[in-house]
């Protein structure tokens, strides 16, 4: 059984039809990316998903007990509400200091642990919720642009956690990325979505597919050369751009 | 004078009932910017008095019921495009206009609601302590089984969605405290002095502390002050005593927000 299913989903939000039955799957251990321009509909989908959104038509089966870590694509924190980074870990369920420090130094914001979470730069605070998600130890993990903000480094050292968390765990992600590069070389199947769902399949099958092409036009042929070179390791001596690689 | 008088020993319980439910409750009615709640449910218990009087029912049970169905409303309407500051202010307006009016239908009974407004937390007896104090512990009680859940879905909903928490669960069982702790305490300490507990001491605790448990226990310390503070007060000058605990409260949240701006500075 899959971890989550989406069947034939509809939505309409302020009169505007934002999902088209939709429908799609999420298995163990595998790593799913939805692509698609502002205003495709991405976030909505994933607020579907972990319940935030009740469908008009169509339904979303989760798996019984399942566990989701989810990294939302912006979170404001009330000024009036004191938070350090160190009890944030802890919501909703306690979590030892030793698990939580761990999850932030992996997350490269140990000495954070004591700050306000409001004082964080952007970069800093999505690292705080990265970590965060990855603490609960979740089934399926679900990340809305969640690299947005990060330099380099910290996004090349979040996708390489993931790889780990998922080796290790075989938990599952569900993301929304406008990282076309890292998406085409880290998702088992990528989803393009425009309200409904264009096309989805294996990276490869989606880059070349025309639907796709007509969303994203043809500037995604370097990320689909850098797909190959990084997946394959099929080195045959071009000197190509390695940076996500080196950073890994 | 002595603290052993009776009756304010008896104010002084019942103002620290009071405030051991309402300092944590307000924590949330801060964080959750819904400082017109209390306001709103202050004003909906006065239309419970009105009620309860004109149906010859008792009183605790006009206001809950009131104070409930104005909570449900509330959180009903919010999720449909009316920004919450908003429906609590129509509702806090209008509930207490139509409190007004219905009362002036009520010409057998001679109604004087500003003693609801103000109350008189030296009247209190001691079947009014017993019924505040109960009100209080199970309040407590609620907060505390719920402290977490209430506390991530005040952060966000949609992280409270993610870990199978719904809010509008948690929304409804604030609701529902609040409700109850304006129909414990409204006819002995009024609903001014109510939704000023609501708010000042969470208020004043936010400049010390550093995590939501930690406001919420300093909440609870600088309400009691208020309380003691304010009934010493009004006896030295004889001064009406609901107004006098809310003037402290509000001194203190004064030198609070001083200390907090003179730390800031040394740092």
């Amino acid at each position: 059984m899959s971890l989550v299913s989406v069947d034939n989903v509809s939505l309409s939000l302020g009169g505007r039809q934002v999902l088209d039955q939709v429908s799609l799957h999420i298995d163990t251990g595998e790593i799913v990316t939805i692509v698609g321009p502002n205003g495709s509909g991405k976030s909505t989908l994933l607020r579907v998903i972990i319940g935030a959104l009740t469908p008009q038509t169509g339904q979303v089966t989760r798996q019984k007990g399942l566990k989701i870590g989810y990294v939302p694509q912006k979170l404001h924190i009330d000024p009036t509400l004191p938070l350090t980074v160190r009890r944030f870990l802890s919501l909703p369920k306690r979590v030892s200091d030793a698990a939580a420090h761990a999850a932030l130094e992996d997350a490269g914001a140990g000495h954070l642990c004591q700050h306000q979470m409001t004082s964080l730069s952007g970069g800093q605070f999505q690292r705080v919720l990265l970590a965060r998600a990855l603490l609960m130890e979740p089934d399926l993990l679900i990340l809305d642009e969640a690299t947005q903000g990060l330099d380099q480094p910290g996004s090349a050292d979040f996708y390489s956690q993931i790889e780990t968390l998922r080796h290790k765990k075989g938990c599952a992600v569900l993301m929304v990325s406008h990282e076309l590069h890292v998406v085409m070389a880290a998702s088992d199947r990528v989803i393009c979505l425009n309200g409904h769902v264009c096309c989805h399949g294996a990276p490869e099958h989606v880059a070349s597919a025309p639907e796709y092409r007509a969303l994203f036009g043809t500037g995604t042929h370097g990320a689909l050369a850098l797909y190959r070179h990084e997946h394959h390791h099929d080195h045959d001596g071009c000197d190509h751009d390695h940076s996500y690689e080196e950073n890994a | 004078m002595s603290l052993l008088d009776d009756f304010i020993v008896r104010a002084v319980l019942a103002g620290l009932g009071l405030v051991i439910a309402a300092a944590p409750l307000g924590c949330f009615v801060v964080w959750r910017r819904m400082a017109y709640f209390g306001d709103a449910t202050a004003h909906a218990a006065l239309l419970g008095v009105a009620l309860a009087l004109t149906f010859n029912i008792s009183i605790f049970a006009g206001v809950l019921s009131v104070a409930l169905i104005m909570a449900v409303t509330v959180s009903a309407l919010a999720g449909r495009g009316f920004a919450m500051d908003t429906l609590l202010g129509v509702m806090a307006h209008s509930s207490l206009a139509f409190g007004l009016v219905a009362v002036s239908f009520v010409p057998s009974v001679r109604v004087d609601l500003m003693a609801y407004l103000f109350g008189d937390i030296l009247a209190v007896g001691r079947s009014d302590l017993v019924v505040i104090w109960l009100g209080a512990l199970m309040v407590v009680g609620l907060l505390y089984w719920r402290w977490s859940a209430l506390l991530t879905a005040t952060l966000n909903p949609d992280l409270a969605y993610a870990s199978g928490i719904s809010p509008k669960r948690e929304q409804i069982i604030l609701s529902l405290a609040l409700a109850l702790v304006v129909a414990v305490a409204i006819k002995v300490v009024g609903t001014l002095l109510i939704a000023a507990m609501l708010l000042i001491p969470a208020a004043s605790a936010r400049a010390f502390a550093r995590t939501p448990e930690r406001m919420a226990v300093i909440a609870m310390v600088i309400g009691m002050l208020s309380i003691l503070g304010g009934i010493q007060s009004a006896f030295t000058f004889d001064t009406p005593t609901g107004p006098t605990i809310v003037c402290v409260g509000a001194l203190l949240f004064v030198v609070a927000n001083l200390v907090r701006l003179v730390r800031g500075q040394a740092k």
